[in-house]
């Protein structure tokens, strides 16, 4: 497994597309978390503390945050990674000679999937040290450890959120024999979740829990808890959450409940197990869906017939 | 024997792609697997292999079972595929380094054994430049090096001489007759291309449907059909059903077939010289007249129209 992990990952560096998406994300978090860094210098806030967690947060001069970009593009380049890992093999006629060597199957498959993770992870961390340059940079003063645990359990979900998109496009370059009709596929999903994903959250919730302007409290309550339960389907919405509290450390709990109760509870910030503990759920299922959709891939490769029909 | 196969049976869907069959291969053998596409050779070739798993039968490889311990066949048997490829945008080099780390040799070691191998296979010159660039000929021979580099004990070449011109493939042949010479190495190779398996071939066996319906050396090939009866195959100018009804009518021929001009006789024995006499006295014009089911050729064809 080793040699086949090696292989892709100079394979998956080497590679344009890769290059391309890493530095157009690099260019635009840059640009992002440097206004963010230039609108904390004008308007310091009043109180500092974690004040590197919200360079990733803030957005600044019309531009969206570090956070919303990394939750929009990150699938791009796990898909892109992914897409075309199997199929491409097939395409070219590298898989019978590539299995008749005596590797197991499933340590090529394997070996395909660290390595994509691998990149993943070497990219979002060369991100987020760049995003930390420029921090010390602009703010002048270094981090403290608290802020580096968060940092480091944010990388950790944001690769866990990337693995995922890079595990879809490894299960439709299996599904898919064409690698454009695969990449077209990952791309619907992507646009699904990201855009269209609220839009029907909202109205399965409309349907299931109508509600007019003077509806009473508790039913407004009730839609809109469906509406966060439906888009918690989604893994866009799972990561903006877990990533939300890990990154905020005031950031008490989700839904509309917390957001009413907001004003009224002291802001101290929580230490890092609690924030954690909030948004447990979240991280579970992002694991779980990553987990799934890679076992599914695994599976159908393995009762693969090598031969196409 | 190197290989023994018995019973195999393999269905994809409801289409069945091997049929019960029965194969064996020497140690040190060229064994020649003959058929139309579509008859079961690469699935056969993927069974033994331990790339596809059997429905029913029994199949050893080197000593193993190859759904049980492919890892133990794969080590010890080469293959290239029909349609071999390569990763492109990687050199020779650096494609069959990959191949070599795959079957743990270290690359000290395959630094040595890939110049050893391109020399074989002609391609040094080429060796550092990427694979997208090479011809169809060259990737085949790259495939044979990929084969060398693993040092098999048998060799499978699934349609080796396939889309190269006339002289590639005499080259690709001489390849395959030298590796057997040099390193004592078994070769299994498919192909529907006879007149070339024909020359290298120690035996060939021919599959029709999933079966395999002939076995032996292309020699007794001919000896077994030449057995069951003469056929002769007559050009005529002019042929009509009267010459047909005369030549039935002639003593040991036993059937007469008329198509597009052409003349089918069967007979009991080399009736030649009478036949020709008797279309010339019929006032036909013959044009051709020859004995059939000698080239493998031929003995192919009989089995696959019958």
């Amino acid at each position: 497994m080793r040699v086949v992990f090696w292989k892709e990952l100079a394979d998956l560096f080497g590679s344009k597309r890769f290059i391309i998406l890493f530095f157009l994300i690099l260019i635009v978090a840059g640009a992002a978390v440097y206004l963010a860094g230039q609108s904390l210098q004008e308007n310091p806030p009043l109180d500092t503390s974690y004040v590197y967690l919200r360079l990733f947060t803030q957005g600044a001069g019309g531009l969206p945050s570090f956070l919303s970009f990394l939750s929009f593009f990150g699938p791009l380049l796990g898909i892109l990674l992914g897409f075309d890992a199997v199929n491409s093999e097939f395409s070219r006629g590298t898989v019978s000679r590539v299995l008749a060597q005596p590797i197991y199957r499933d340590s090529w498959i394997n070996g395909k999937f660290l390595a994509g993770l691998a990149t993943l992870a070497l990219a979002l961390a060369g991100i987020i040290l760049i995003i930390f340059g420029l921090g010390l940079y602009a703010l002048g003063f270094p981090p403290d450890g608290g802020e580096l645990a968060r940092m480091f359990t944010f990388f950790l979900l944001g690769l866990v959120y990337l693995g995922f998109w890079l595990a879809l496009g490894i299960l439709f370059s299996i599904l898919f024999r064409q690698a454009a009709s695969s990449a077209l596929a990952g791309i619907a999903v992507w646009l699904f979740f990201t855009l269209f994903f609220y839009m029907a959250a909202g109205l399965i919730a409309d349907q299931l829990a109508p509600v007019a302007l003077d509806s009473p409290p508790q039913e407004w309550a009730r839609h809109e808890a469906i509406r966060d339960m439906v888009l918690r389907f989604s893994p866009v919405t799972l990561f903006e959450e877990a990533t939300r509290a890990v990154l905020m450390p005031t950031y008490r709990g989700l839904g509309i409940v917390q957001a009413l109760l907001q004003p009224n509870v002291p802001t101290n910030p929580l230490p890092l197990g609690q924030s954690l503990l909030i948004v447990w759920p979240q991280l579970v299922s992002l694991v779980a869906l990553t987990a799934v959709c890679f076992g599914i891939s695994y599976v159908l490769f393995m009762r693969r017939e090598v031969r196409a029909i | 024997m190197l290989v023994s196969v018995r019973g195999l049976v393999k269905a994809y869907r409801e289409v069945k792609a091997v049929d019960g069959l029965d194969l064996e291969i020497a140690e040190g053998e060229i064994y020649g697997l003959l058929g139309p596409n579509g008859s079961g050779k690469t699935t056969t070739i993927l069974v033994l292999l331990g790339l596809t798993e059997p429905a029913a039968g029994e199949v050893q490889v080197c000593g193993f079972n190859p759904t049980r311990e492919p890892l133990k066949v794969k080590r010890q048997v080469g293959y290239l595929p029909e349609n071999v490829g390569f990763y492109d945008d990687l050199t020779a080099v650096e494609n069959l380094r990959y191949i070599a780390r795959l079957n743990g040799i270290p690359d000290k070691e395959s630094k040595d054994r890939i110049r050893e191998v391109l020399e074989q296979v002609g391609l040094t010159e080429v060796a550092n430049r990427p694979v997208g660039t090479y011809s169809r000929g060259m990737r085949q021979r790259l495939g044979i090096a990929d084969v060398l580099i693993k040092r098999p004990r048998l060799a499978i070449l699934d349609e080796p001489t396939t889309g190269i011109d006339p002289e590639g493939a005499n080259q690709l042949l001489d390849m395959i007759v030298e590796m057997r010479r040099e390193q004592g190495m078994t070769i299994l190779l498919s192909s529907h291309l006879l007149h070339q398996v024909q020359r290298i071939c120690d035996r060939v066996g021919i599959m029709h449907r999933g079966k395999l319906v002939a076995e032996g050396t292309v020699d007794e090939l001919g000896a077994k059909t030449a057995g069951e009866g003469v056929e002769l195959e007559a050009r005529v100018e002019g042929a009509g059903p009267e010459l047909a009804t005369a030549l039935e009518a002639l003593p040991g021929v036993q059937e007469v077939k008329l198509q597009n001009g052409r003349l089918f006789l069967r007979a009991d024995s080399d009736v030649r010289a009478e036949v020709a006499r008797l279309v010339v006295e019929q006032g036909a014009r013959l044009l051709e007249l020859r004995r059939r089911g000698l080239t493998l050729e031929e003995i192919y064809l009989r089995y696959f129209q019958g």
